[in-house]
């Protein structure tokens, strides 16, 4: 069905849909996160959840203590060597669908505490994630404003085809493997399936 | 005459309320089977779920000399939660309270004796 016929539809008070559209739409609207803080970024996603930025407009007030009952995982704040295999055995112990926030600069890269020997630069190094939220910390703003990033990119996903999310594929991996802290690093450093190390390209 | 039976309503709720609530569950697993393989995994499969890896076994057994920690406790802690009020109250009461009151009593300083000679009490 094109987009005129809809349109000359819904003004003759005629809604119509598809079956994937309304199921994204469901899904889009009833992310629930995994209650879980790593650090100060934490504090901010406190906010965001409460009276004042009310993050429950987007249907994602519950935040569930458990990964079996999580859909979103909003990894706020700085994860050390020894957080990060506690972090990806909880994301592979979430049900499919799922979805991942890195939020904070320490999330995505390891911000201020880059330098550190015991900090991970950056979740993504072992687990997809789908948005990333620069700041130190982010406002709620921010937080929120990755959350309709992320119910974009569900409504854009298809029930088919290239573009269907990773539950819907067969072929998708459903565990990551979970790195061992090891004498000087994790073991392996990085999954190389998720993440590659920046090319560096010089000028000549 | 042709009165349908009174109770005919209560079969159709009965049936109405089963597809109320079975239908969206068979919908969700007809949806399941059709568009999402199952992916399960050594972790998703795992009894607990706090991010650490368990270990040993759910079936633990605690051993039965517990039940000593067990008297103790209703001796010392439950007996002075019951003991409060009824010290509170206790010349307004009738004398069946008393006695059903001293009986209980008597139970647990039973156990209190018990223990005491079982050389319980002793810090060792």
């Amino acid at each position: 069905m094109n987009e005129g016929l809809r349109s000359e539809l819904s003004k003759q008070g005629i809604f119509t849909t598809t079956l994937g559209d309304l199921y994204n739409w469901g899904r889009k609207n009833s992310v629930w996160p995994l209650q879980f803080g790593l650090a100060c970024c934490a504090i901010e996603m406190i906010a965001t959840t409460m009276a004042r930025y009310d993050l429950a407009r987007f249907g994602a007030e519950v935040f569930r203590p458990s990964p079996r009952q999580a859909d979103l995982m909003i990894v706020a704040g700085t994860v050390t060597k020894k957080m990060a295999p506690q972090v990806v055995r909880l994301y592979n112990q979430m049900p499919e669908p799922k979805y991942v926030i890195a939020m904070g600069a320490c999330a995505i890269s390891g911000g201020p505490f880059k330098q550190g020997y015991n900090v991970l630069k950056g979740i993504d190094r072992f687990i997809p994630v789908d948005v990333h939220i620069p700041g130190c910390p982010p406002r709620p703003e921010a937080l929120i404003h990755a959350f309709m990033t992320l119910q974009k990119k569900i409504e854009t996903q298809q029930l088919t085809g290239v573009n269907r999310p990773r539950h819907l594929d067969a072929e998708a991996p459903s565990e990551f493997p979970v790195p061992k802290f090891g004498g000087h690093d994790l073991e392996p450093p990085n999954n190389p399936a998720v993440w590659h190390a920046p090319k560096l390209v010089r000028e000549p | 005459m042709n009165q349908p039976d009174p109770y005919l309503v209560i079969v159709v709720f009965l049936v109405a309320a089963t597809l109320f609530a079975v239908a969206p569950l068979l919908l969700a697993w007809i949806w399941a089977r059709t568009f999402s393989p199952r992916k399960p995994g050594p972790d998703k499969n795992a009894i607990y779920e706090c991010g650490l890896e368990s270990k040993g076994d759910a079936w633990v057994q605690f051993r039965s000399e517990y039940y000593l920690y067990g008297i103790i406790f209703l001796i010392f802690d439950v007996e002075t939660i019951f003991l409060l009020p009824f010290a509170v109250a206790f010349t307004k009461l009738p004398v069946g309270a008393f006695i059903a009151m001293m009986v209980f009593l008597l139970l647990l300083v039973e156990g209190l004796v018990w223990a005491w000679r079982k050389g319980v009490l002793k810090w060792s």
